[in-house]
């Protein structure tokens, strides 16, 4: 019943069917939190940020705490730098954060509100920090404002503050879950190398029970690490949408050589990540690791006969879609469609989401359909021309996998009807680990539920 | 514990909130402020028109709902309310125009106009919703010539919704909702009392939405006391009977808050009288059956009514005493959209022996706030557009242990050791009637009798507390 999707593919102009992205203000003030102490503002309408506050909430089951410009009708004719200025003052003077993340949203952007100067022009108490990104939503997607968000990190707070660098790397993790960037900051930790994450949602956003609510959690990227970071010798960008930018701004800013790999998922990815730590930093690579890359290898060994030459269709971020394509060839499978909901061309490129996953195909002796800007829709109807054996995404597939029964793997941003998910990460070995269960269970949680009595088996 | 009334001591509150929040003490009359507009850098709860006008349209089930706008307006109310459908699911989906900055620059119309195009090719519905929002509002597109043009194209009803975010909260929103509906239902010729044509006994039921199918149980109700519901307003409701709605002889109305408005227009425009029920407690379900058979007038409608009332009652009883028994004593606070329901929670909460200590509202309009005000206890603390420090004082303050709130409000109750219930739109089991009495009160047992409590409130979740557990009984 819930399938109103037709087969035939026609060539459409008029906007978005099932959307496969998201607003960019809700990527920046998911980044905005994972600096400690830091409170993100919506600047515009209090709709948007109560929207954003909820759609987190439902996938991380968190608190999650902003405010808003709250325009009204004055606002938007005459501008809201009225409205910001009272902002900056009451959330001082009332959360008193030491940093308050500013993004605009599509109304403050059209409006055109100037926000360095209005900033400027603020009372901010001594020692307090206002930073901001420009978010418009009519651009890009969750991904970019979660991109613009860092970008402003290193702009506003970002110092080289002496001649040599430092021995430490600074790792920008990507629009992650905080799982994701506890595991890419142990993975760090396990070298033995000094790094600086930022931002880091871990401890924020899957921070435990402690009997008490504390508006600003314990976790966050401290904000003097994120000044610190100019003086590192290297930073590492997951995810070429995600972090790529803000790294490069670094470089230029502080002089600090930046390097992208894919966000390290799967072990070819995880790998990359590693080895680029060890070659500049002249370390070993730990027992611990190499036990946890044996033990990830051992068990994609022990179930391959369950992946191979499943057809296998893929949709969510872009960053998160380049490892995943990459590990999913790596078992075996064969992702046939691809898609993001995220425009391809960055701010400073063309992109590569498209050319990269194409030739990973190509290069296992695949095609498949790969589509930036794409949406659920075309997604579906995708499908219904090639079906195929497993679909793996954020919540919002749940209503292709019932129309087309098929065995369904909830990844990425949003998951909203599933829990636990935010705290478990799906990057480094283990993470990949964690996905070979993920996907193994499900196609034979599936075999064994349309298996005929005769046919079922205990051991498999 | 504080026992003036009028202003609540400032620590940490915002100078301008003291006069949005009250503690009923002594005070003869409620002069809590509402209905105003949110403080700039405050974390308000609060939606915004956009938000308001979806919620009351949305369970058109079979209507395209097409968002003008930037994506994200739209893809954050893709299907998020568990309004249910017992026919058409393309409510389901998620229509935008997904304005680009070109489209900001030049305008939205032509974009629009393609849109509808496209949709109503692909679907074959009647009837389309066209959303504004914010920046729509500021780049000046003319919904109405755009909708206007396709309706004539297509020969159907493309109705445009002025919900742009920064004309209001989210009570603008119900009212630009209600605006279309009125236009939906206007017959061919203009509004007119239409007394020959409507079936005696049928009414326009106001205000459900059929979350988790709560219209559903209502509807067997009224018919089994001799009541036609000819069209819900909106739960699982349709192009055609909305057309159908002229032709009632009497709106009923749960939520006032979204549907005072068109409940007067409808009078004024066809003559429908309208009463105020509640479908939510015991009390009130049974006060509001008897309302309705006593408005037709017709012993036997009462007879059955009561005897409706009689059996439900008796079938609800020993479960409903179970549960008295196990949470007669704690505390409830409660934080919800409109002031109608909170009235219905407060009493609720009274049938199961349960003490409200904290009342808010987001859209709470001020007649409600004075029955919110005599109804409850001395002590109990009142407030308009509550932020999350204001709530997680009071409710620790008051010792809570339960709050009734919506999806923002859930993990900061966890997070304080205090139970939840979700009586917004994730709730999960119809809380209507009889049967949803039961649900509310087993929901409430198994969320605040919880074993969990155990750990996170005692031990505050760390091992470090196992030795050390002195924390204040809740
Ligand atoms: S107006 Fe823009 S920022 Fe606000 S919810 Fe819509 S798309 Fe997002
Ligand atoms: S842009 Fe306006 S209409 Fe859209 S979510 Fe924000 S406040 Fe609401």
């Amino acid at each position: 019943m819930l399938d109103c999707t037709p087969k035939e593919i026609i060539k459409r102009s008029g906007g978005m069917i099932n959307p496969a992205k998201t607003c960019q203000p809700i990527g920046a003030m998911y980044a905005a939190l994972g600096i400690h102490n830091c409170l993100p503002h919506s600047h515009g309408s209090q709709g948007c940020c109560a929207y954003h506050r909820s759609h987190l909430t439902r996938h991380f089951r968190e608190p999650v705490m902003a405010t808003s410009s709250s325009f009204t009708e004055g606002a938007s004719v005459f501008g809201g730098g009225g409205n910001l200025k009272t902002a900056i003052k009451n959330v001082f003077s009332i959360y008193n954060p030491d940093v308050m993340a500013v993004h605009t949203t599509c109304l403050s952007e059209t409006i055109g509100d100037d926000l360095p100067s209005i900033i400027k022009g603020a009372e901010v108490p001594e020692g307090k920090l206002v930073i901001h990104a420009s978010t418009p939503s009519y651009q890009g997607s969750h991904i970019t404002g979660f991109s613009n968000m860092v970008k402003g990190m290193v702009t506003y707070l970002a110092k080289a503050t002496r001649d040599e660098k430092k021995e430490q790397v600074n790792i920008i993790p990507g629009f992650v879950n905080p799982g994701d960037m506890r595991e890419i900051k142990r993975l760090g930790g396990e070298l033995g190398v000094r790094s600086i994450i930022f931002p880091d949602t871990s401890g924020v956003l899957d921070s435990p029970m402690i009997g008490k609510f504390n508006m600003f959690p314990a976790g966050g990227a401290k904000v003097e690490d994120i000044r610190d970071s100019g003086n590192s010798k290297l930073t590492i960008a997951l995810g070429y949408y995600a972090s790529s930018d803000s790294a490069h701004l670094l470089e230029r800013n502080c002089q600090v050589p930046a390097i992208t790999l894919k966000t390290p998922i799967g072990i070819k990815a995880t790998d990359d990540f590693l080895m680029t730590l060890r070659s500049k930093f002249v370390q070993e690579i730990p027992n611990q690791l190499e036990e946890e890359r044996g033990q990830l290898v051992d068990v994609i060994t022990d179930n391959h006969h369950h992946f191979y030459g499943k057809k296998v269709a893929l949709f969510g971020d872009p960053d998160i879609l380049t490892g995943l394509t990459e590990f999913i060839l790596s078992l075996g499978m064969q992702p046939v469609h691809v898609l993001t909901g995220t425009p391809a061309g960055t701010l400073t490129g063309s992109g590569i989401f498209e050319k990269e996953i194409k030739e990973m195909l190509a290069a296992a002796g695949h095609e498949g359909r790969v589509k930036a800007a794409g949406d659920l829709f075309e997604l579906h109807q995708w499908i219904k021309n090639e079906p195929v054996d497993l679909l793996m995404g954020n919540t919002y597939g749940k209503y292709i996998a019932r129309a087309e029964d098929l065995p369904f793997v909830r990844v990425g941003f949003p998951i909203l009807d599933r829990g636990v998910h935010s705290y478990l990460p799906i990057v480094g070995y283990r993470g990949a680990m964690r996905l070979v269960e993920m996907i193994s269970d499900t196609l034979l949680d599936r075999q064994d539920r349309d298996a005929a009595d005769e046919d079922l088996e205990l051991v498999m | 514990m504080i026992n003036v009334s009028t202003a609540v001591p400032n620590d940490n509150l915002i100078v301008e909130r003291q006069s949005s929040i009250l503690v009923k003490g002594g005070q003869r009359k409620n002069q809590l402020k509402c209905d105003a507009e949110s403080i700039a850098g405050c974390v308000s709860q609060r939606a915004c028109v956009y938000c308001g006008a979806r919620v009351v349209l949305n369970p058109v089930t079979d209507a395209i709902h097409l968002v003008h706008g930037p994506m994200g307006c739209a893809s954050y109310t893709w299907d998020i309310r568990g309004s249910l459908s017992s026919g058409s699911e393309l409510y389901r989906n998620s229509f935008c125009t997904d304005l680009k900055e070109n489209d900001i620059i030049f305008g939205g119309e032509k974009k629009l106009a393609r849109a509808i195009d496209e949709l109503v090719e692909k679907y074959e519905s009647e009837l389309v919703f066209v959303y504004s929002t914010c920046v729509v509002g500021v780049i000046g597109d003319d919904l109405e010539a755009v909708c206007k043009t396709a309706a004539h194209k297509h020969g159907i009803q493309v109705l445009p919704v002025q919900s742009s975010g920064f004309i209001g909260n989210k009570s603008a929103g119900y009212r630009a909702a209600c605006d279309a509906l009125l236009r939906l239902i206007e017959p061919p010729g203009g509004a007119r009392p239409i007394n020959s044509r409507r079936p005696v006994k049928s009414v326009n039921y106001l205000g459900d939405f059929n979350l988790a199918g709560e219209a559903w149980i209502i509807k067997d109700y009224l018919k089994r006391i001799g009541v036609e519901v000819n069209v819900v307003f909106t739960g699982d409701s349709n192009y055609r009977d909305l057309k159908k709605a002229p032709e009632a002889s009497l709106n009923i109305m749960q939520c006032a808050g979204s549907m005072a408005y068109i409940a007067r227009r409808m009078e004024e425009l066809y003559s429908i009288p309208s009463l105020q029920i509640s479908f939510l407690g015991l009390e009130d379900t049974a006060a509001s059956l008897c309302k309705i058979a006593d408005f037709f007038g017709e012993p036997e409608m009462m007879r059955r009514a009561e005897e409706l009332i009689k059996e439900e009652t008796i079938a609800v009883q020993p479960e409903m005493g179970r549960y008295h028994e196990k949470l007669a004593g704690k505390k409830a606070a409660i934080y919800v959209g409109g002031g109608f329901k909170a009235i219905s929670l407060i009493k609720q909460f009274r049938e199961l022996g349960i003490d409200v200590v904290m009342v808010g509202t987001q859209t709470g309009r001020e007649v409600e706030y004075q029955t919110l005000h005599d109804i409850s206890d001395d002590g109990t603390v009142i407030l308009d557009d509550a932020n999350p420090s204001e709530l997680e004082r009071f409710m620790t303050e008051k010792g809570a242990h339960l709050l009734v709130g919506g999806v923002k409000e859930r993990p900061l109750a966890y997070k304080l050791g205090v139970a939840f219930i979700d009586h917004n739109h994730d709730r999960k089991h119809p809380l209507s009637g009889y049967v949803g009495a039961v649900n509310f009160a087993r929901e409430v047992y198994s969320t605040v009798c919880s074993p969990v409590w155990k750990y996170a409130r005692e031990t505050g979740g760390g091992l470090y507390a196992v030795e050390n557990s002195e924390l204040p009984e809740r």
